[in-house]
């Protein structure tokens, strides 16, 4: 059918913050479906409220609306748009939610806007737990035995038929959100509580587990005359009982028999037509009984998902894309495969390879979270490797974790443990208990089990992972066993040389199965006791068999042509790199996203990659991360999907011998390999990995200050504990103290006395010489600024200056900021101005460059530099309508700022105000205090004509609707109550209740504020924690200092996040939402597209 | 792990280790792109006189199961995998790959770069090869490869075909398909079953199942089974099976098909299909390598919408010009037996995959309805040849 001509406009809704559970993959595929409804000569009306994706680049729609993902607002996007359809399958549960929302209210119906891809009847079956039990049941597949319940006496009452496990659901949440597995009484209860509060709708679904099932997903793809293929089986490692999102998954499904997956092929293709997915993609999950092959139907996702991203990124069918053209009317046969250009998108991808997908996971940043993996979702990211068997993809994507381990290593020491060898009982213990807990750790536990000789059936029985897969990672095992054995017999201790144990033609094959199994340069020296390099020279100068090849992704297993360089490393017979002699640029990645280095920074690969092919030079992509835009076949010429070693980089730059690579856009992944590469040889574009060093360096840092005679807080390296005592009690406390070489603020702490250090040296930190421990001065109350700016090597401009609205210690990325500031004096932000250009030109900065700065007392001090492009670009970018990476990428090839046209700082009358988002709701018991351990996953950008606003839709699009009346709840630390009465007296104003504990309410009635005194929790109930919880509170305050107030009101903050109340745990904060209230009062809601903002 | 070669006629050499029953084989090298069923796919007599590549990465996960043969043993000459596995995992498993390779005598070969022998084959077109775990010298294999004789014209089909007619009582069982009964068309299961004999040109066991599936009595009659022969059983249905080689190797079959066309209705498959073209007066050519897969889209004219088939073929049969030329919707070419149509192609190269009487109660599909191995998309075509039995029985 041709493409439908009653549409002309069409509104594409995103997927917000990156959240666990939410990430990248939807900025992929809203970027995809944008990118082809806007080929197929529609106009895109987009709206989004996260500024670092690639969809809201102003390029990329016709209209895009950075804006919180509210029915309130969207209603107001379609007042003024007038769409004729809504595509709502392309922004996750955020999108579908909003657009239950924007149906049931009757908005879409009042402005005539048709629903595309899925009908709301069908997002309601898939999504409504007891519909879509109900629609299986009609069409004679099962569901896992369970009931929907709406209190806890019905719950407690249905644990007769379920028994234990028992598995608790809530409804409409994402990633599985506030779901879990009860193994008594006492946990049930408990976690049905939680979910009836986390599920929107307050229904929650008790299940019978299905603990030790094989799972399964299933890729379907519909189009209007009812075509549907299956785009991609994938099975996961680990079985029923941890969520798929957290599961290691791997394509295509391994321990089917065809009989067996043509019975799930038939039910996902009966599945979509009863749910009434007209057009487009779903993601359906399925359980096996590996007993007896019984199928049971987990759920349906009418919508793209991260699984989808996967799918299309592991097969190279490109689900999302079609999924637009679909929803316009095309039908599948209509659509040609991208990859091959002479075949049709109506086909069912087959590979000739492995994808694995790992989850990385940020338990070490939220203490006191459980690290047990289970149905809710708890991973922030994740990356894929591919190779010609499971060994091979599973080790790449253990090394493409980048979590320091090579592959396949021991945890418990036993890299050189031979079998016969002596282990001690302490060991033996702990690899087994490491197998028993389903963490994150375990497939390297199962790796130590086997070296131990644990049997498969043993391993099996307490894992539940299938044991063809237990089979592949003893083989790994063996391999490595050979290696040992052979170094022993040949009698030499350690170090080996690669020569004395693989020059003969045994040792010749044992290194290629090696190779053919994945193991790294690295991982093989470990075991020989030599470095990585040591074996990679070695290896290229006895090159013949052990070279490594490339092989194309091409959907359909070599039976046609590859048109497109989609590639990953393999050690076959022939290579299909077939590198051009163009003039190239390799772009490095920023890996699996991680807390403290995310889309932002795949945001700035994907504009190199743009600007690059603006200017004619041919790009080449490195990335393992399968949800980003960057790793988008069609974003670079061509893309190499492979872990960021230095290995593996290393062989693509011999391969493609680039001009030059890039290695300031990926975050601190591709920044850790700068030297390396420049050692072997490959030109690092822009600022050179010297100049990096110097700012990264702390002593070569601190001398650059002082020749350019500027301020950094008083500071110290210490190599010891004792030394570090010494620093600190020179400097003055409070300290803030960290490891060195970190990202994120890893481990960074705000130290108070001597007491605590001494605490803090015992349970964090070795350190030593290796590893010395960073003591700087902490500024009090200081306000802290980020600067972006961009320079050509001669003339550098300030692209941003932000204030930050929280004091100066709380991490940049966790602190919500302002452009431009709210508060400083010009004076200072002239200073931050000349320090930024002084610095930038002192490092010789070509490219992005990001500082922070503190400001106490009128005097400027350097917190950081960064030579590189920073988180906030894309939100400066934004912010002031220029493509800041694009230009920095342009610079680094030669191009002056001058012929870019980019010579001054912009002046604009708007103001943006980023926010930070956190996962606490998914970690229980982690207190929510910001601190300098960055924790947050994604932001949001509010923008608006004035500061108050701007703060109003940040705080809304990162989730928190602050009321325009109500109760406020304060509870303040002494210092903080002379500057709460402002405060008070301001929200007294606007219309507010104010309640107190005592201390506080003391001080305010002193100042003029009429407060009512709760109690706190220690004194007697009700208490403030039970008014929260009766939700009559509708904004917390609470500030704290020293560590015990903090334990004391942990369940203030808690219970504020766990109800979804505007909390706020620093003055500057609620001060910010105070001066939103005001503004909401003064003005209605406006929206307002950034092609507005900065006409062209 | 002891070696083994494989020598392709054009000289291409791949070293690997030796997989299944030691020894020499030659055979036709084709590729299969199906990422399950390679028990299904050994046991398939169509392979007789091939080596299958199998382009799937891990090849013998969920070993071998006793009800998935689609005949009594296994039929391909050679078996070639990127990576056996050593320890199968499945419950029905009771042998592993090796096994029963070792079992059935075929000689397999692993460890090869199965992509880049694909690509080969894709660039260059199937070809003769030879594969020895025995004779380790790579010229003297390339010598022998090139001594295979071509496939062109050889009968394979009286090798694969039964000795005497059976019938055969089995359905698929649990494994039936959705709607793959003829429960769509309730009248059959109540009345009498319909009697149809199947031609045995090298059937896979998976046709008589669905057939029973469809409450039909089955007769499985040998390939040279003559008209007359087949007259005498009056059965109410004629099925040409799927089977091996070049169809014009079994062209003693065609003056039998051309007696019995338009008779009683009949469905080809496969071989069925080609030997159905020809019988109707349209040649048959051979494909550079052939389709052999589980993913393989083939539009159906009438409704233009588009199944996912299951397809092992090297030959093809010629798009009448006709048809080709005449007016979008009526692609009708005349025969003998009254007017035919075209009504599947394939939509990865406009092959010719199935063709319906206009007048005569005849339909053939170049595919596999039964499927096993590979999607169940087409298994709606047995319930139209039941539909063409009811019709026809009046």
């Amino acid at each position: 059918m041709p493409k439908r001509q009653d549409l002309h406009r069409i509104l594409l809704i995103g997927s917000g913050p990156i959240v666990i559970g939410q990430a990248c993959e939807f900025d992929y595929s809203g970027t995809q479906a944008c990118k082809a409804l806007k080929q197929e000569g529609y106009e895109v009306v987009l709206v989004n409220s996260n500024p670092a994706t690639i969809m809201t680049d102003p390029d990329l729609a016709d209209r895009t609306y950075v804006e919180p993902i509210t029915v309130e607002v969207v209603e107001r996007i379609i007042e003024r748009e007038r769409p004729d359809a809504l595509l709502p399958t392309m922004g996750g549960q955020t999108a579908l939610n909003v657009t239950v929302g924007l149906h049931q209210q009757g908005i879409l119906e009042k402005y005539n806007v048709q629903l595309i891809g899925a009908s709301y009847e069908a997002i309601q079956k898939a999504e409504d737990r007891d519909l879509f039990k109900k629609a299986m049941d009609r069409i004679g597949l099962c569901t896992p035995t369970s009931l929907m319940i709406k209190n806890k006496e019905d719950a407690i009452n249905f644990l007769d038929v379920v028994g234990f496990p028992a598995i608790v659901r809530p409804s409409f949440t994402m990633g599985g959100t506030g779901g879990n597995i009860a193994y008594n009484r006492e946990e049930f209860e408990q976690y049905v509580d939680w979910a009836l509060l986390m599920s929107p709708v307050g229904e929650v679904l008790i299940e019978r587990s299905l603990i030790g099932w094989k799972e399964y997903e299933l890729e379907v793809m519909r189009d209007l005359k009812d075509n549907v293929v299956i785009v991609c089986p994938i099975e996961n490692f680990d079985a029923m009982g941890i969520h798929t999102g957290d599961s290691i998954t791997v394509a295509p499904a391994m321990t089917l028999t065809d009989k067996e997956y043509q019975i799930l092929r038939d039910a996902a293709i009966k599945i979509i037509r009863e749910i009434g997915v007209d057009t487009g993609g779903s993601n359906i999950q399925f359980a096996v009984n590996p007993e007896n092959g019984d199928m049971i139907v987990i759920e349906m996702n009418p919508r793209v998902s991260r699984s989808s991203a996967l799918a299309s990124k592991a097969t190279g069918f490109p689900i999302a894309k079609i999924a637009a053209k679909l929803a316009v009317g095309y039908t599948l046969d209509e659509i040609s495969n991208d990859i091959t250009h002479v075949t049709k998108a109506s086909f069912e991808p087959t590979i000739d390879y492995v994808v694995v997908k790992i989850p990385r996971f940020a338990f070490e940043k939220f203490l006191g979270s459980d690290p047990t993996l289970t149905t809710q979702m708890k991973s922030v990211g994740e990356a894929m490797a591919l190779g010609k068997n499971f060994k091979e993809a599973f080790q790449k994507a253990l090394r493409s974790l980048e979590t320091d381990r090579c592959g396949l290593v021991s945890l418990s020491g036993l890299d050189h443990f031979l079998e016969g060898d002596q282990v001690a009982d302490e060991v033996l213990q702990q690899v087994k208990q490491g197998v028993r807990a389903s963490q994150p750790d375990r497939p390297w536990h199962i790796g130590d089990g086997l070296r131990l000789g644990f049997s498969k059936d043993e391993l099996y029985a307490t894992t539940h992972i299938d044991p063809w897969f237990l089979d592949q990672l003893e083989e790994i095992v063996d391999c490595e066993q050979k290696i040992l054995r052979k170094g022993r017999v040949a009698g030499k201790d350690h170090p080996i040389s690669p020569g004395d144990l693989f020059s003969d033609s045994e040792g010749q094959e044992l290194l290629q199965e090696a190779k053919r199994f994945g193991f790294s340069d690295e991982r093989i020296g470990q075991l020989l006791g030599c470095t990585g390099n040591v074996v990679r020279d070695w290896r290229k100068a006895h090159a013949s068999h052990h070279t490594v090849t490339y092989a194309r992704v091409d959907t359909c297993a070599a039976e046609f042509e590859a048109q497109t360089p989609y590639l990953y490393s393999t050690y076959g017979m022939q290579c299909e790199a077939r590198p051009t002699s163009n003039q190239k640029v390799a772009i490095l990645g920023g890996g699996p996203n991680r807390i403290g280095q995310g889309i932002e920074f795949d945001y700035c690969c994907v504009h190199a990659a743009l600007a690059l092919r603006d200017i004619g030079v041919e790009t080449i992509m490195v990335n393992c991360n399968p949800e980003t835009v960057s790793t988008d076949y069609d974003t670079s010429d061509r893309l190499y999907f492979e872990p960021l070693t230095e290995e593996d980089v290393l062989n693509i730059m011999d391969k493609e011998k680039p001009m030059g690579v890039v290695v300031q856009f990926g975050g601190q992944t591709p920044l850790k390999l700068a030297l390396p590469l420049e050692r072997a040889g490959v030109p690092i574009l822009g600022t050179t990995p010297d100049s990096i060093d110097r700012a990264e360096d702390r002593e070569r840092f601190s001398d650059l200050i002082k020749k350019l005679r500027l301020q950094q807080p008083r500071n110290g390296i210490a190599r010891s504990g004792d030394e570090a005592y010494a620093i600190a009690k020179h400097i003055g406390y409070p300290v803030i103290v960290r490891p060195s070489y970190v990202l994120g603020g890893r481990a960074m702490q705000i130290v108070y006395d001597e007491g605590s250090l001494r605490k803090y040296i015992q349970t964090n930190i070795m350190t030593s010489s290796q590893y010395p421990l960073l003591v700087d001065q902490y500024l009090r109350d200081a306000i802290e600024v980020d600067v972006d700016a961009i320079s050509d090597g001669s003339h550098v401009v300030v692209a941003g200056i932000m204030e930050h609205v929280e004091e100066a210690g709380i991490h940049s990325g966790d602190s919500a900021c302002s452009l431009p500031p709210f508060s400083l004096s010009e004076d200072i932000i002239e200073q931050v101005r000349i320090q930024t250009i002084a610095l930038a030109m002192e490092l010789q900065v070509i490219g992005l460059m990001n500082i922070q700065y503190a400001v106490q007392h009128g005097e400027v001090y350097i917190l950081e530099v960064n030579p590189r492009a920073s988180r906030t670009v894309p939100f400066v970018s934004k912010t002031i309508g220029v493509p800041l990476a694009k230009l920095a990428m342009k610079t680094m090839l030669g191009h002056s700022l001058a012929s870019l046209g980019f010579t001054e700082t912009k002046k604009f009358q708007h103001i943006s105000v980023k926010e930070s988002v956190f996962p606490f709701t998914k970690f229980g018991n982690v207190d929510v205090l910001l601190g300098p351990e960055m924790r947050s996953t994604g932001e949001v950008m509010g923008i608006d004509q004035d500061f108050g606003w701007a703060f109003a839709k940040a705080q809304s699009a990162a989730g928190l609707t602050l009321p325009r009346q109500g109760t406020v709840i304060i509870s303040v630390k002494e210092s903080d109550k002379a500057g709460t009465v402002d405060v008070a007296l301001r929200l007294q104003r606007a219309g507010f209740h104010i309640q107190a504990t005592r201390g506080t309410a003391t001080h305010l009635q002193e100042h003029g504020v009429f407060v009512e005194m709760v109690n706190k929790v220690k004194e007697g109930r009700p208490h403030l924690v039970d008014h929260i919880k009766n939700r009559q509170a509708h904004i917390v305050v609470n500030t704290v200092g020293t560590t015990s107030s903090q334990d004391d009101s942990l369940s203030i903050r808690r219970e504020a996040v766990q109800q979804g109340i505007p909390y706020f745990t620093t003055i500057q904060g609620i001060r910010a939402a105070v001066t939103a209230i005001e503004a909401m009062a003064k003005h209605p809601l406006s929206v307002k597209s950034l092609q507005e903002y900065h006409p062209t | 792990m002891s070696k083994a070669i494989l020598a392709l006629a054009d000289g291409t050499i791949f070293e690997g280790r030796a997989l299944g029953f030691t020894g020499e084989s030659s055979g036709e090298v084709v590729f299969n792109t199906a990422m399950t069923g390679y028990q299904e796919i050994l046991t398939d007599p169509s392979y007789k006189g091939q080596f299958v590549v199998m382009t799937c990465s891990h090849i013998g996960n969920y070993g071998v199961a006793r009800q998935d043969h689609e005949s009594r043993h296994t039929w391909a000459e050679g078996f070639i995998v990127n990576e056996a596995s050593r320890r199968p995992s499945n419950w029905r498993s009771h042998q592993s790959l090796h096994e029963y390779l070792q079992q059935q005598g075929v000689v397999g070969i692993e460890g090869i770069d199965t992509r880049y022998l694909t690509r080969h084959l894709r660039d260059h077109g199937a070809q003769p090869g030879v594969m020895s775990h025995v004779d380790l010298d790579a010229a003297s294999l390339v010598k022998k490869a090139q001594a295979v004789p071509s496939t062109t014209g050889r009968d394979m089909v009286s090798a694969v075909t039964c000795s005497a007619s059976y019938a055969w009582e089995e359905g698929s069982g649990e494994w039936t398909p959705p709607n793959g009964s003829s429960s769509t068309n309730g009248k059959a299961s109540t009345s009498k079953p319909y009697h149809v004999v199947v031609y045995d040109f090298g059937v896979k066991l998976n046709i008589l199942r669905r057939l029973v599936d469809c409450q039909c009595k089955v007769t499985v009659v040998p390939a040279s089974t003559t008209a007359k022969t087949v007259r005498e059983i009056n059965p109410d249905g004629l099925v040409l099976s799927n089977g091996p080689g070049d169809p014009q190797g079994a062209s003693y079959a065609v003056p039998h098909i051309q007696d019995l066309l338009g008779w009683k209705p009949t469905l080809g498959i496969c071989l069925g299909h080609q030997l159905l073209g020809l019988s109707l007066g349209l040649p048959t050519y051979k494909l550079k390598f052939g389709h052999h897969g589980a993913n393989h889209p083939v539009m159906d004219l009438r409704s233009r919408k588009v199944e996912i088939t299951s397809q092992n073929h090297n030959y093809a049969v010629t798009m009448p010009e006709t048809a080709q030329h005449s007016e979008q919707g009526k692609p009708i070419f005349e025969t003998e037996w009254g007017p035919f149509t075209p009504t599947h192609v394939s939509l990865n190269d406009d092959c010719l995959e199935g063709l319906v009487g206009c007048e005569k109660p005849v339909l053939s599909v170049q595919y596999h309805p039964e499927a096993s191995p590979g999607p169940h998309d087409s298994s709606y075509l047995f319930n139209q040849f039941i539909g063409m039995m009811e019709q026809h029985r009046g």
